[in-house]
């Protein structure tokens, strides 16, 4: 027997019933379509993090006053905040990096009839580069501001759309706190990231905040930037001893600062995602091994219902293993047939999702791969029992079915 | 299993005194008190060419008897030789292979694949044979024309009359030119008139070819196209000789 006339056979059986075949395969179509779908859904959904992580600044260190350590005790917020020379003695002792100071609070903002309380940065220009984000117009601050404190301000989008009302808001004066301050530029647009809208938002030159809104002369974050990637590690190492060697622990050997990469924060949002999406992935996989029943479902129906068929073409001189190559091609016929509709709704599917939520679209031809060899797999092994039964009948039996 | 075997063609150059022989034939089903000897002791003997009716009672094991000269069932116990092979000792595949090459089936109920066109129906077995698609066709055409359905081709059979299913059958049959035409009652489902033409052309067909026509039936009218009728009762061959003889 020819192998083109096996499949012709197959196809000649799965044509004559197409509401049969079209629901025996509906098992695979869903169960490949989820797998494909559910495991690009969460290789994207790993992108956007990764994405998101990047638009804070890669490569970037927050150091912290306090202890990293939470439990017992907790987050010591009574540590000191690091001063300005701390500042200039890690831009001098460790090499390739930008250093940004902040000194963060949140100051009432008035423009016109508008006000809102809108959190402050004093900083200086060093603060775009570190955190990636940068000028949409404007200009940054100028030498003589950043050393004499002056007030002037850089403030966010959302400022304007909220508070200037069309306006024009470059060199305005706002109120913030007890200051009239002059609008010098505007950042460009960044959104929502990790819940903060970072377009809310107003930087100072970081000795402007110090005397005019907080009254103090220190800085309660460090951001640095290590310029190589792959550097941070050491950049960390360093920073830290340094610290140690400038700030006398409170409670003897426990630092009172910490640093904090936002690689680690990536990783540990990536290995979250990552877990979610082997879940969802499973759980998809249940749904195509259901999907895999299904098929030997109907094709042991099958097989009881064209029984008297099968001792036809045993009578006219079919072996059993024609006929059961016959049931077996029939079994992957239908089950690749799934695969490939099963592929095409579920990256469709990725796509519309992806659309709609606004996440980068991932395709992985691995996953497809292996979505599709699993639904030729499936024919192939649940498709063997039923061809197997009808092989092995009985040729006068099959003939006086019924 | 090779198709170079006892079983395949070549054998045809091998002497055949006898299509069949056979010998101490039971067929037993059950055993103890529920035992039924469907065959009890059965020889008998068919020359090439010859067409045999076999005639019977239901419960006679009449239709028993042609399932195991088809091959279709195996013996209890008796030995069989087909065109000189032992049969007892063939498995499945080679028994298949017997039934390929040198039988063709005709049944009551037609037993034609459903929703199929006449032409694949008729192409079925050369598929198993792996004669190529064009060859199949022209093969086909030919067994469909030589039965008088040229025409109705592409016709499944729900499209076609039981007669003409029949002879859908019969083409089936013989497209692999097979010496020997097993048929089980072929006229069972069909009127007079018909039962007739389906008649005059299995009569027609063994003049041409010259192939052993062994039929089953249980009416008188249908044994009277056969010269030779064999008379089963209760299991066992009673009586054996032309028509006027077994029912006289």
């Amino acid at each position: 027997m020819r192998v083109l006339d096996t499949l012709g056979l197959s196809v000649q059986a799965i044509a004559r019933n197409k509401l049969r075949s079209f629901l025996t395969t509906l098992g695979i179509i869903i169960g490949v379509a989820s797998v494909v779908a559910m495991v690009h859904l969460g290789q994207s959904a790993t992108r956007s993090v990764t994405e998101q992580i990047a638009s804070i600044g890669s490569n970037l260190l927050f150091v912290m006053p306090g202890t990293a350590q939470r439990g017992p005790g907790g987050l010591r917020t009574t540590a000191e905040n690091f001063e300005l020379a701390d500042v200039e003695a890690i831009l001098n002792e460790v090499d390739g990096i930008l250093v940004a100071p902040a000194l963060t609070t949140s100051a009432t903002v008035v423009v016109g009839n508008a006000n809102d309380t809108i959190p402050v940065i004093g900083t200086t220009n060093e603060y775009f580069s570190v955190r990636n984000h940068y000028l949409d117009y404007g200009r940054e601050f100028e030498d003589g501001e950043l050393s004499s404190g002056a007030a002037v301000c850089i403030i966010g989008k959302t400022l304007i759309e909220e508070m200037f009302l069309g306006h024009e808001a470059l060199g305005a004066n706002i109120r913030v706190g007890r200051t009239a301050c002059r609008v010098i530029g505007v950042l460009e647009e960044k959104g929502e990231s990790m819940g903060q809208d970072r377009d809310k938002t107003i930087l100072m030159p970081v000795k402007a905040v110090q005397r005019r809104l907080v009254g103090e002369l220190d800085v309660s974050a460090i951001y640095v930037s290590a310029l190589a990637d792959g550097t941070t590690g050491l950049v960390q190492e360093q920073i830290e001893s340094l610290l140690r060697q400038r700030r006398t622990p409170v409670n003897g050997g426990v630092d009172d600062f910490y640093v904090r990469d936002t690689q680690d924060i990536a990783q540990a949002l990536e290995s979250t995602t990552n877990t979610l999406t082997i879940l969802l992935g499973a759980i998809a996989a249940v749904s195509l091994l259901v999907g895999g029943i299904g098929i030997m479902n109907i094709m042991l129906v099958s097989v009881t219902e064209r029984t008297r068929e099968i001792g036809i073409r045993l009578a006219i001189g079919a072996r059993a293993r024609d006929v059961l190559t016959q049931f077996l091609v029939e079994s992957i016929a239908l089950s690749t047939l799934g695969g490939v509709i099963g592929l095409v709704i579920g990256v469709g599917g990725t796509w519309l999702v992806t659309w709609q939520l606004n996440m980068p679209f991932v395709i992985s031809p691995t996953v497809m791969a292996v979505g599709f060899s699993f639904s030729v797999a499936i024919g192939i092994i649940f498709g063997y029992f039923p061809a197997r039964k009808a092989a092995m009948l009985n040729p006068i039996d099959a003939l006086r079915h019924e | 299993m090779t198709e170079g075997s006892n079983v395949g063609r070549s054998a045809t150059l091998q002497p055949a005194p006898n299509v069949v022989e056979m010998r101490d034939i039971y067929k037993i089903y059950g055993s103890g008190a529920t035992e039924v000897r469907a065959l009890d002791g059965v020889s008998l003997s068919i020359r090439s060419g010859e067409f045999v009716a076999i005639m019977g009672p239901s419960g006679s094991g009449k239709s028993t008897c042609m399932n195991i000269l088809g091959c279709l069932d195996v013996p209890t116990s008796g030995d069989y030789w087909f065109r000189g092979v032992e049969v007892g000792g063939l498995d499945r595949d080679e028994l298949a292979l017997l039934r390929r090459n040198f039988m063709g089936f005709v049944f009551q109920s037609f037993n034609l694949l459903p929703r199929t066109s006449a032409l694949s129906n008729v192409e079925l077995p050369l598929i198993y044979e792996g004669v190529r698609p064009a060859r199949r066709h022209e093969l086909a055409m030919q067994a469909l024309a030589t039965v008088g359905l040229a025409d109705r081709a592409h016709a499944t059979s729900a499209q076609l009359s039981g007669g003409q299913q029949q002879r859908v059958a019969i083409a089936r049959a013989l497209v692999t030119e097979p010496p020997v035409l097993l048929a089980d009652e072929p006229t069972g489902n069909l009127d007079t008139v018909m039962a007739a033409e389906i008649m005059k052309e299995l009569v027609s067909i063994r003049e041409q070819k010259g192939i052993t026509i062994l039929m089953v039936t249980h009416e008188p009218d249908i044994a009277r196209y056969a010269d030779r009728v064999l008379f089963f009762t209760d299991g066992k061959l009673i009586r054996d000789g032309s028509l006027a003889e077994v029912i006289a």
